[in-house]
């Protein structure tokens, strides 16, 4: 598993572990109340799962295993998944930060572009690498 | 394929189904008249897609095709696989059935379910993430 790969998948396992801390509270607190604010975590719940867990596994993976070129570098653009990586959990805490920190609806919209262009240069880089074995 | 990953698999597509067919019976009109306890499934909707279906057959999946640690033990401590998958599933069925119960009869003390089926999804998770770690990592090349 490529390095960029084991970055992603280590930090959508910690996503898994956030959202489901965040659900497990706010499911107890359904059934046993705990605290009002709780709800306010809700939109994080969502996010760390949806986002940081399952769309940054699926990333992590399909940089791993999406066909490679025998030439050098066998993942072409390697960069632009890298900066995917990045721009992805930037866009998580922004959402983040502007619904359950209440920041105000600019990070909420900051955070959606930056997430939005993550999700663009990940294509850039991974649209040439979805080939049959002939190439084509 | 481990027997592990074969149960992940199929129960993930039976969570599939079975989210799909409430959300067959959650779509009907208002006037067909559905019990409270049904129309209280929403959530229950949502999760058994998200958990039962996307995050098993995941689970089952990474448990699988990851790269194997030793030849030894290539996937690890297999009991952690296998109390992973009986604490999500016993967690998640705990709240689809504990999540009406308590929203339609708030009186009838049926808040606890819901509180011992978070425990058991995240402590599901919890092992599933301390199974897992140890195998992201380059190829076992031997050794």
């Amino acid at each position: 598993m490529p390095r960029l790969s084991q970055w992603m998948v280590r930090a959508a396992l910690i996503y898994l572990l956030l959202g489901f801390t965040v659900g497990a509270l706010l499911l107890a607190h359904k059934g046993l109340p705990l605290h009002p604010i709780l709800w306010s975590w809700l939109p994080a719940h969502i996010e760390f799962l949806l986002l940081g867990w399952i769309v940054q596994l699926a990333m992590g993976v399909a940089f791993w295993i999406l066909p490679r070129f025998w030439e050098k570098p066998s993942r072409p653009r390697e960069n632009f998944a890298l900066a995917a990586f990045v721009l992805l959990n930037l866009g998580i805490w922004l959402v983040v930060a502007g619904t359950t920190f209440q920041l105000g609806r600019g990070a909420l919209l900051a955070g959606r572009v930056v997430e939005l262009g993550a999700v663009v240069l990940f294509g850039v880089h991974g649209w040439g690498r979805i080939v049959s074995r002939t190439g084509k | 394929m481990p027997v592990l990953t074969r149960w992940f698999l199929r129960s993930a597509l039976l969570y599939l189904a079975a989210a799909l067919l409430l959300g067959v019976v959650l779509a009907l009109p208002g006037s067909v008249a559905l019990p409270a306890f049904v129309r209280a499934m929403n959530p229950a909707y949502f999760h058994l897609f998200l958990v039962g279906w996307v995050t098993q057959m995941i689970f089952g999946v990474i448990y699988w095709m990851f790269p194997i640690i030793t030849r030894a033990a290539p996937r690890g401590n297999e009991r952690l696989g296998w109390a992973s998958y009986l604490l999500l599933n016993s967690g998640l069925l705990l709240r689809v059935v504990g999540e009406p119960l308590a929203a339609t009869r708030p009186q009838s003390g049926f808040g606890w379910l819901l509180a011992l089926s978070a425990v058991l999804q995240w402590l599901a998770a919890v092992l599933f993430v301390f199974l897992a770690w140890p195998r992201i990592k380059d190829k076992y090349r031997g050794g």
